[in-house]
């Protein structure tokens, strides 16, 4: 249990607050949970349009000569590929090939970069940066100057006059209402929508601006609650819980996010060797096949009456109806399709093998 | 918060209405406003003998699992159907239709321990 007189403040908080929200401890940070409801927040952003809180997430800008060579050695995606105004979701990995963070960066100037990294992990990241990569390159900590929004929904373009000219993960320097921002077309749930890094003592300005602006379209505050469910539907892995620094990106079916072409990076002989010689398990995703309790992080994953791994994230989905999840399992035994049970309480319901993401869109 | 001034209350927040030597078990209004949105719900066996203070349910919502204490010993009688396919009972009429369970009692004197709805009132600091 974290005790409250530790946790940190967005300075978002007095809106929370003022639009009704359940705060609860999350990674270090007194955070809401929901206001309305995590049902009809969900369904909010699925449908419509949902605004988010994202300042608890680190901030690091890393700039100079040497910003690209430097990154290119902690990360693993290859940052060589990236133009001015893009974004790039890539993993950092420790000598082991373990994750130490996944996190998503935007290069701003050629030679500035803004790397959007974990609540949980921001002064773990910064310290690994500053520590791992060989050539020098100035990285500051800019997690307590900015804030951070997200609208999520396929309704959240209709905001902004600017969407046509904003691509899908790319980044921009916009005024929105008034405040002056990176805006960014980038989220965790799944649908279109952007993610907004303003300077924090403007934030509950901006916050109430797109709460007002958005009314007509049916806007809602949503929670951390929403923010899970949303991206379990859409198998976006949690780091902490589906991601570890003792799982590898090969073992959490995010090899496409490892360049094994570029030069020496953390963690690649590891990774090279997983890439030849496979791996021992893998993080599947799953779908209950009947009524089940909820499946939730460390329920056994049965395959035959026997086990076969452990969900590391699991909930009811609320657009499905039905209880899903993610979990490592012998490499063997992953087959898209394939029937397994999840042991809750003592006693087994069925599930399948589900092809990433769960949710499938277009149906 | 609702509170209605029939019924018997524990400080792990179950409802008891008394009819007769039955107890009619639910989770009160503070519980499922704490617990959000509900989409699970556990009930008891019927016939299953439970034990004042023991855990006898369980009601999940989107973010958790929580046990459901039985407020008196007996036998079960009776279970609410009905949560099966709409455990969002429990959320909308805690009182009324989204009562749990019903136990015989096997010692009705054990209500005697249970919360009064000021002394609930008070425990959850409304």
């Amino acid at each position: 249990m974290e005790s409250t007189e530790l946790l940190r403040r967005t300075p978002l908080y007095a809106a929370h607050l003022e639009c009704g929200a359940k705060m609860v401890p999350f990674g270090g940070w007194e955070m809401p949970v929901q206001y309305s409801g995590i049902l009809e927040e969900h369904a909010a952003v699925r449908e419509r349009v949902g605004l988010f809180d994202i300042s608890h997430m680190g901030e690091l800008l890393v700039a100079g000569p040497n910003a690209e060579r430097a990154l290119n050695e902690l990360f693993t995606n290859d940052v060589s590929k990236l133009a001015v105004g893009q974004a790039q979701y890539t993993l950092m990995c420790n000598q082991q090939g373990g994750i130490v963070d996944d996190l998503i960066f935007y290069r701003l100037e050629p030679s500035v970069y803004l790397v959007i990294v974990n609540a949980a992990n921001i002064e773990t990241d910064f310290v690994w940066m500053n520590t791992n990569a060989t050539v020098s390159a100035v990285i500051e900590n800019l997690s307590d100057r900015y804030a951070g929004l997200a609208l999520q929904g396929p309704a959240a373009s209709q905001l902004f006059e600017f969407s046509a000219s904003l691509p899908h993960f790319h980044i921009q320097r916009q005024d929105v209402f008034g405040t002056e921002c990176w805006v960014a077309r980038t989220g965790y749930t799944g649908e279109d929508g952007f993610e907004l890094f303003c300077e924090a003592v403007d934030s509950p300005r901006l916050w109430k601006m797109l709460l007002d602006r958005g009314r007509r379209l049916g806007i809602k505050p949503c929670g951390l609650g929403a923010r899970d469910t949303l991206r379990l539907e859409m198998c976006y892995p949690l780091h902490g819980n589906d991601i570890t620094d003792e799982t590898t990106p090969l073992e959490a079916g995010l090899g496409r996010f490892v360049s094994f072409e570029k030069k020496l990076f953390v963690g690649q002989d590891v990774l090279v060797n997983q890439k030849e010689h496979g791996v021992d398990r893998k993080l599947v995703a799953f779908r209950m096949t009947k009524k089940s309790p909820p499946p939730r992080p460390h329920y056994p994953i049965l395959a035959d009456g026997r086990k076969i791994g452990e969900i590391t994230s699991g909930t009811q989905s609320p657009t499905l109806g039905v209880g899903i999840g993610m979990g490592y399992i012998e490499s063997a035994e992953v087959a898209v399709g394939k029937a397994i049970e999840i042991e809750v309480r003592q006693r087994r319901y069925p599930a399948v093998l589900e092809k990433k993401p769960i949710l499938k869109r277009g149906q | 918060m609702n509170i209605p001034k029939n019924l018997k209350y524990t400080k792990s927040h179950e409802w008891v209405r008394v009819e007769g030597n039955t107890a009619v078990v639910g989770i009160t209004d503070h519980a499922q406003n704490e617990l959000t949105d509900v989409v699970y719900v556990e009930v008891p066996t019927v016939g299953a003998r439970i034990e004042a203070g023991k855990e006898c349910a369980v009601v999940e919502s989107v973010k958790a699992a929580s046990d459901i204490y039985a407020p008196v010993s007996g036998d079960v009688a009776a279970v609410n159907e009905e949560l099966s396919n709409t455990p969002e009972l429990l959320n909308q009429d805690p009182y009324g239709k989204g009562w749990m369970f019903t136990i015989t009692m096997s010692d009705p004197g054990e209500l005697g321990e249970l919360l009064s709805p000021d002394d609930y009132a008070h425990h959850i600091g409304a």
